[in-house]
């Protein structure tokens, strides 16, 4: 088929969907509204392999299917059209949001069932997807920009699902808000990449990208890709505009797996490796975004360590697993961050969805202190769960495992990366596999601590189904890139992955080949810390469950630090919110009300004496005019006569 | 004559609503007349050419012979748009005060029309006597219509709207009469002619205020910033809006604030070039205040419709930012931002309107949980949100964007602080939504002896137009941008010798053929290339 025929059904079909579900908005059945939406992403899906199928047909050095629609906007030297590209990179994309995102939809139509607001539900869904594949698809920053500002928008609306309960609705105002601090300075960088380079086109921004690096922090190059790194934090949930996250658990679980595991908060990776030429000219943005990334890793784990709410575990942990992408993205392992992103849609959704099987059974209970022993009652969710498990905390062969290898490979190994940044990484993997055996073992195994009036039963098919494909590639996701170490003890197994996107990413400079007695230390270090520290959770959380209290009290006020997530919310409200809207009413009495308006009377008044002085000249009596004429014929004459 | 009808036939549509005798059927009428003059201007832009720069339709006769005072029409891609938004605006502000309005009905509409052709008159005029003859006669209406069909505290109000803008256009006149005197003291003619005056080499001298061009610079800078309004001269809006009856407001917001920034296009920065980029910083600094400043008075205000005022002091600080970038970013979105205020705000207040109908309240506390009593209302409102805070694809995204980039490109400085209304505007907004319309159940919301009632066929077919044209001009900006590019170019390129050329485009709205306009005849006064879809690599 014709190629921009296949790419308006991409985009355009899930936009139909929403507009279908968005005008029949008041009817209840769930099964009519879930079929029509997920019918639009599956037609997206399938076009997408289409395209994808062509693309790969292509030669390698021309490998991009580039489709404009019409110009958008024209002034000046801005021109930007309504121009989608789909390539090597953006290809990986619509396929996971299509793909993943069809089985989200499947699991919805079982979850949703119930609620009355079904067709909305499935309306916001399909404008999410939309507006993620203008995301990807986007020629140009701007119209990037369009799906970035429309992912947050439904975001918004699907977090605040239920709004009658003024804590989602908050929530939702929390995360669009967050997000906005980020898209300003998006904006910025924009701004200061269209004033160096002329343009906002992708392929023409990295055509343009100097090889020299930048060396000086206040450089166009570095600036520009700063801010759009602080754009990245607000949207991907980095220190310091990660807060949203959590919060964001409020909306329906399907969406959190969807949204806020899967797809929209990679955006921010995927725009960093769309842009990799340019980011690699300025050295000093990917020192800070692996900084940030590896510190975001740290800092999100820990707190995930301590909290009792299924989805606020897994919101944590995908913070970390970000914070991954990132650290990737800083050390210049581009391809890595992609691959991470890939394997991560896969178990976190995976894990998202299980979640929501799980809270489903438990009848809306969401703490993991109420669980416990759930595999004798939901035995697909439970192997399925496992397996992403074991793909979350890296053990081979499962898909983690050889994602996050290769980033830890490039923290260590590359130019860009250090032993401190290796270092982090690892202590991140290793509190990752501890939370996470926490969370699988408070959850599924031990001894039941489910409340008498609950009957937890496993989930219709309409959800398992979904569980059961995102186990199997979370478990096979990670064997289209295997690291050469180990592929070619397997006779000759190639990294697939390195060479699809190889012509896209561009090689940092000075990288040195890895010794392979390193490499293999690094895993088996990696291996053997996920392995010790997920037995370590295992004998906590299972054998001997008052240990992890008795440890909890003597460590209590670091215990309470984290658990409280070090305060951060507290700290933006007391520094940044309060005095904000206290300066506010301040400037509108004291400024507006009592000094600009108090001027304009005394103006007045001043005005008004004026007329009162000369109104009193005019008393009416004869006599007196009579005395103004006089004086005032003495004093022209007396002029007249001096003169 | 097209220019003469547009603006003097609401005038004759005002005599016609006085002595209609059917006092039931006033409303049907004057909505069918306001519809026709909608259509007449659309006949004006059918025939518009969009390639030039010049004036079109010019109509140019002497009024008063001996100071040069003409009457001059004419329309360029700067005030074409304004004129389309006053005719489009005019229709659906009476069709939302069908219910609204119910005393003095004839009155109302009368001032209504005689508004409508001191607003058009103001945009079309050349003439500086005779723009300043619209300009003042625009308040008259205005004073009327809240002080009539305003709220309690109306006389209050009305008093300060007009005294307000009346001691910005005292100086304004001054300033206009010094000027005739100068083409005489130029030419040998005294001509009240703007593009007389455009030929004015007024001497400048940096540095100090009291030299000829500043203080003329001021005096009518002053006059518009009053108007805009711009900070700290904002006080009189958010009073003004708070008591002005809905339609008022509309017209309020949608057009007459964008006379103040239209005379910053057409007459400030083109007249006094050295002056106005000599003070430019001064007044980027009060549009980035003016930014910073409404969108946090806005976040605290108790009161719906005040709230909506103060956004009006932020979105309106971004144009005037825009426009004293001087480059074609800034002008573009200068204006486009003018179109979108106009559209958003005024349908924000329209939607006030409807509420407060219902509820006879606008404050924010005693709502909540609306979106689940009136999902209608909810969807429209939450439509013309997006649009006022400036999401992408809407029209409130295109003005503020090209104004950012555009101020970027000039002062990097304010635009780090101008974008911070980016985030500003969504806590304002998207707070008062979520206390309005989610979580528990307000007072007024939860009333059980008077369930509120969703919007009916009426009030839907108000807002459709509305947010039809939110997505419109937020999809395809580029179909109004060219028709002023050739103008802003010429105002770009031209800083230190603005001219505008004539066209006497003679046809009457009789004779010209839909579907034949002069789209692509080329003119030679403007050399502005054709711009095709196909640029760019991809």
């Amino acid at each position: 088929m014709n190629h921009s025929v296949l790419m308006a059904l991409v985009v355009l079909s899930p936009f139909v969907g929403f507009l279908i579900n968005g005008l029949r908005y008041k009817k209840h059945s769930g099964n009519v509204a879930g079929g029509i939406a997920t019918l639009a992403i599956a037609i997206s899906f399938v076009s997408s392999i289409l395209l994808v199928i062509d693309l790969i047909g292509m030669p390698s050095e021309t490998r991009r299917i580039a489709i404009s629609f019409f110009e958008w906007i024209a002034v000046d030297k801005l021109r930007v059209n309504a121009g989608f590209v789909v390539d090597q990179i953006s290809a990986i994309m619509i396929l996971i949001i299509t793909g993943v995102g069809t089985l989200i939809h499947i699991f919805s139509i079982g979850y949703m069932h119930h609620d009355k607001g079904v067709a909305k539900y499935f309306a916001y869904l399909n404008l999410f997807i939309f507006n993620m594949l203008l995301l990807v698809l986007g020629d140009s920053l701007l119209v990037m920009f369009v799906g970035w500002e429309g992912v947050g928008l439904c975001s918004y609306l699907l977090i605040g699902f239920w709004f009658t309960d003024s804590e989602k609705a908050a929530a939702g105002m929390k995360a669009f808000i967050t997000n906005r601090v980020g898209d300003a300075a998006f904006l910025l960088g924009m701004f200061i990449l269209f004033m160096s380079f002329g343009t906002l086109n992708f392929h023409e921004l990295n055509a343009l990208a100097p090889t020299v690096a930048e060396a000086s922090w206040m450089g166009s190059v570095t600036l520009g890709t700063l801010m759009l790194f602080i754009g990245a934090t607000g949207k991907s949930a980095q220190i310091p505009l990660y807060v949203w996250l959590p919060d964001a658990m409020a909306g329906p679980t399907p969406v959190s797996a969807l949204i806020h595991a899967a797809t929209m908060v990679t955006a921010g990776v995927y725009m960093i490796v769309r842009l990799n030429p340019l980011f690699l000219a300025a050295p000093n943005t990917l020192m800070v975004i692996a900084i940030i990334g590896a510190a975001t890793a740290v800092l999100a784990a820990t707190i995930g360590m301590t909290q009792w709410d299924i989805k606020k575990v897994l919101a944590y942990s995908t913070v970390s697993q970000l914070g991954y992408m990132f650290l990737a993205c800083g050390v210049g392992a581009f391809g890595a961050a992609m691959f991470h992103l890939m394997t991560h849609a896969f178990f976190k959704a995976l894990m998202f969805l299980g979640s929501g099987s799980v809270i489903h059974a438990m009848h809306e209970e969401q703490d993991i202190r109420k669980m416990g022993a759930l595999r004798k009652f939901l035995p697909i969710t439970h192997i399925t769960f496992l397996l992403g498990w074991l793909a979350i905390i890296g053990i081979p062969p499962f898909a983690g495992f050889f994602s996050k290898d290769e980033i830890l490979a490039y923290a260590f190994h590359s130019p860009l990366g250090s032993t401190w940044l290796w270092a982090a990484g690892a202590l991140g993997a290793t509190l990752t596999a501890f939370y996470m055996t926490r969370l699988m073992a408070l959850t599924f195994w031990g001894k039941s601590r489910v409340p008498a009036k609950t009957h937890p039963h496993e989930s219709p098919v309409s959800m398992t189904l979904p569980l059961i494909v995102l186990a199997v590639l979370s478990v096979i996701g990670g064997w289209i890139g295997i690291p050469h170490v180990i592929g070619e003890h397997l006779g000759d197994v190639p990294n697939i992955w390195e060479h699809w996107l190889h012509p896209l990413i561009r090689e940092v400079p000075n990288m040195t080949h890895m010794d392979p007695s390193t490499e293999w230390a690094l895993m088996g270090t990696s291996v053997g810390l996920a392995s010790i520290s997920a037995f370590i959770a295992y004998n906590f959380y299972v054998t001997s469950l008052d240990l992890p209290k008795k440890f909890a009290e003597s460590i209590k006020p670091i215990y309470n630090v984290i658990y409280n997530k070090y305060f951060v919310d507290e700290a933006y409200f007391a520094g940044v919110i309060n005095p904000l809207v206290n300066v506010s009413k301040n400037l509108w009495f004291y400024f507006d009300v009592n000094f600009i308006d108090k001027c304009t009377y005394v103006i007045a008044d001043l005005i008004k004496g004026m007329g009162n002085l000369s109104r009193s000249l005019q008393t009416g009596n004869l006599q007196q005019y009579a005395m103004y004429i006089g004086i005032g014929i003495v004093v022209v004459l007396s002029f007249v006569i001096t003169r | 004559m097209i220019l003469s009808t547009l603006v003097f036939l609401p005038l004759l549509f005002a005599f016609i609503v006085l002595i209609w005798p059917n006092l039931k059927t006033v409303r049907h009428l004057a909505l069918g007349l306001s519809i026709a003059e909608f259509i007449v201007s659309l006949g004006m832009l059918e025939n518009f050419n969009p390639q030039s720069a010049s004036l079109q339709f010019v109509e140019k006769f002497n009024w008063i012979e001996r100071f040069g005072i003409q009457y001059f029409f004419g329309v360029d891609g700067i005030s074409l748009w304004l004129v389309l938004l006053t005719t489009f605006l005019t229709p659906v502000i009476i069709l939302a005060s069908w219910s609204s309005i119910s005393e003095k009905l004839k009155g109302f509409h009368i001032c209504l029309f005689i508004l409508q052709t001191a607003m058009l008159g103001t945009f079309l005029a050349m003439d500086a006597v005779f723009f300043y003859a619209f300009w003042e006669l625009s308040l008259v209406p205005m004073y009327f219509m809240i002080g009539i069909w305003g709220g309690a505290r109306r006389i209050y109000a009305t008093v300060k709207f007009f005294i307000f803008t009346m001691a910005g256009s005292v100086l304004m006149l001054v300033a206009i009469v010094y000027m005739m005197y100068l083409t005489q003291e130029a030419t040998g003619h005294m001509s009240a002619s703007l593009l007389e005056f455009y030929k004015l080499k007024i001497p400048f001298v940096g540095g100090t205020f009291f030299s000829v061009q500043t203080l003329l610079f001021f005096a009518f800078a002053l006059a518009f910033a009053i108007k805009v309004p711009a900070f700290p001269v904002h006080t009189w809006l958010p009073d003004a809006h708070v008591e002005a009856p809905t339609p008022g407001s509309v017209i309020l917001a949608g057009v007459m604030l964008k006379m103040g920034t239209y005379g910053f296009m057409r007459w400030v920065i083109p007249l006094f070039p050295e002056a106005s980029e000599y003070w430019a910083w001064l007044f980027m600094l009060i549009g980035t205040v003016g930014i910073i400043y409404g969108a946090l008075v806005a976040m605290v205000q108790p009161d719906v419709k005040k709230l909506v005022a103060y956004s009006s002091v932020s979105h309106m600080g971004y144009i005037l930012v825009g426009l004293f970038a001087f480059n074609a970013y800034g002008f573009s979105g200068g204006l486009f931002q003018m179109l979108s205020h106009g559209i958003s705000t005024g349908a924000l207040f329209i939607l006030i309107g409807m509420i407060y109908e219902r509820t006879h309240s606008r404050e924010i506390s005693k709502y909540g949980g609306l979106a689940g009593v009136l999902p209608i209302f909810t969807i429209f409102f939450f439509i013309i949100t997006l649009s006022s805070i400036a999401v992408p694809m809407t029209n409130g995204f295109v003005g503020e964007f090209l104004i950012l980039i555009g101020t970027f490109k000039a002062q990097p400085a304010f635009a780090y602080f101008a974008v911070s209304g980016v985030v500003l505007g969504a806590v304002y907004m998207l707070w008062m939504f979520k206390r309005v319309f989610f979580g528990a159940q307000g007072e007024l919301v939860r009333d059980e002896k008077h369930p509120l009632k969703d919007l009916n066929a009426r009030e839907i077919a108000v807002l459709v137009p509305m947010v039809a044209m939110v997505f419109i001009m937020g999809l395809a900006p580029n179909y109004f941008l060219n028709y002023s590019k050739a103008s802003i170019d010429n105002l770009v390129n031209s800083k230190n010798g603005y001219s505008l050329t004539l066209t006497e485009n003679a046809q009457s709205i009789l004779d010209f053929v839909p579907g034949n306009a002069p789209s692509g005849a080329s003119d030679g006064s403007a050399n502005v290339s054709k711009i095709t879809p196909e640029q760019g690599d991809n």
